[in-house]
């Protein structure tokens, strides 16, 4: 009798299946969405090599979220519309049991994942020198082929305003940042009083300046553009204020815009310490 | 035990009344505004710096200060200029000098000539060391050096408003004001006495060591 009875019921639909074949449409179309449509406005663009490889990787994790986050809301929304209790009964559900296949495919899944992006970053950061934008000390362990040819560009902070020194022309300092297109440049970040954060945004560069410290950062800037400085730490009263407007100009404007610079602060060159990784922190006469 | 909990929530409100008063305070009040005084197609502003204001509420503070149109000093370091006029800035230097923490503001920029008067001599650059004060607008590359007077200096000032009897050093410049708009100046000489890295105190609030110029 019993037989019959369960051979009468309706058929219960192939919910996994179900949820597995939503998911899979809602993924496609979320990965397309995300690199074609939402990708070119992800940040930091394709200011530099670093900025491009900081923009892929953006773009590419980004991409890698759409699965995750489809499968969560997938479920859900699945759940909410197809197991609803209607009319006032509740029923318990049948008891939950564990099932090996799923938590060892679970587990096997989420490792690969996060075991792939940690692989996937560290060889950003360190083989390919991409992540040379970011400051690492003054020995850093990413650097760029041509890094021994680099530009030497010092950027000094204080409170509240940045100025630029090119040891290679005299030592002589500006207080506008402007470097050569498709020449690597080493940037030695520092400050003289508190921390601030040098953020050269278009350029995907980021390092910390730190009085008492040569912090080094490398970029390879790939086109003519203007780029926006900013203090990325939070310095004080006019930390906000603490931004210019820099210039990546072509090689022979760079060399014009320098040997302007040399003649321009000749006299205050001459009065300016020598070229030093960092000049923490003098004078502090009246400072307790 | 409900006196002690009415007691507790009470003074916990206080507190939190007072920590309210003290941002809206904070955000709303600022030093009134300081108009140059215009004169045949020139906007004059006319300043002073002194070692200690001498008076409430930090009478230890190194400050600017401003001349109005009457002749009367005011204390504020927010001054308001017409644009794209030339401004005659003249700045009676009352303090005796810090240094530079960075020399490179040794230099004058963004004045017209490139040049400011020291005392009636016109320079570029001054020796960093000799710096009392700058007037700078970052956004404008404005930036003028004050040198100290003399440590030693017979009378020296030593409260608000100073008098031209006492020992200063008188620097004048004049610059292109630019088009509407808010730019904050400073010093950049840390000259806040006492503080973190000579930026506190006076460093970090408008109406003593930095404050706006207000173009209209």
């Amino acid at each position: 009798m019993s037989a019959t009875t369960h051979d009468s019921a309706p058929a219960e639909p192939r919910h996994g299946v179900w949820i597995a074949m939503i998911w899979a449409v809602v993924t496609v179309v979320g990965v397309v969405l995300v690199i074609f449509v939402a990708g070119p406005h992800i940040p930091p663009f394709h200011g530099s090599v670093q900025s491009s490889h900081q923009h892929d990787v953006n773009v590419t994790l980004t991409a890698l979220v759409v699965p995750v986050a489809a499968l969560i809301w997938v479920y859900f929304a699945y759940a909410a519309t197809v197991f609803r209790q209607r009319g006032a009964e509740i029923v318990d559900g049948p008891p939950l049991t564990g099932h090996n296949g799923i938590q060892t495919t679970w587990l096997i899944v989420t490792a690969v994942m996060v075991l792939g992006l940690a692989t996937y970053g560290t060889v950003g950061l360190l083989g390919s020198s991409h992540g040379a934008g970011g400051g690492q000390g003054p020995k850093p362990l990413a650097k760029p082929p041509d890094a021994a040819s680099a530009l030497q560009v010092q950027v000094i902070g204080q409170q509240w305003l940045w100025t630029f020194r090119y040891p290679g022309y005299g030592g002589v300092e500006t207080p506008d940042l402007v470097v050569p297109v498709n020449q690597t440049i080493a940037f030695h970040v520092t400050s003289l009083d508190v921390i601030h954060s040098f953020w050269a945004y278009e350029l995907g560069v980021k390092a910390d300046a730190v009085p008492g410290t040569d912090n080094v950062a490398f970029v390879k800037a790939l086109k003519v553009q203007s780029i926006q400085v900013r203090c990325a730490e939070l310095c004080g009263l006019w930390h906000g204020h603490m931004n210019l407007t820099g210039h990546v100009m072509t090689q022979a404007g760079f060399a014009a815009w320098i040997a302007q610079q040399q003649v321009k602060y000749r006299a205050v060159t001459k009065l300016l310490p020598p070229y030093a990784p960092f000049y923490y922190p003098m004078p502090l006469r009246r400072a307790g | 035990m409900t006196r002690r909990v009415i007691g507790v929530g009470a003074t916990i409100a206080v507190l939190i009344g007072l920590v309210i008063l003290y941002m809206v305070e904070f955000l709303t009040v600022a030093p009134p505004a300081l108009s140059a005084v215009v004169q045949g197609g020139t906007a004059r502003l006319t300043l002073q710096t002194l070692a200690t204001y001498g008076h409430t509420p930090n009478p230890d503070w190194v400050s600017y200060m401003g001349q109005d149109a009457g002749g009367q000093w005011q204390h504020t370091t927010i001054y308001k200029v017409p644009a794209h006029t030339l401004v005659r800035v003249t700045i009676y230097q009352y303090d005796t000098a810090t240094g530079l923490r960075n020399p490179f503001l040794a230099q004058v920029r963004g004045t017209v000539g490139g040049v400011a008067s020291f005392n009636g001599t016109p320079m570029s650059v001054i020796n960093p060391d000799d710096s009392s004060h700058t007037f700078t607008v970052p956004d404008l590359g404005l930036s003028v050096p004050l040198p100290g007077v003399a440590s030693d200096a017979k009378n020296q000032c030593s409260a608000a408003p100073c008098t031209p009897d006492e020992a200063h050093n008188t620097i004048t410049f004049t610059f292109m004001s630019p088009g509407p708009g808010t730019y904050r100046w400073q010093c950049f000489v840390p000259c806040g006495a006492g503080t973190i890295f000579g930026n506190g105190g006076p460093m970090q609030t408008i109406g003593w060591m930095s404050g706006l110029i207000e173009v209209s």
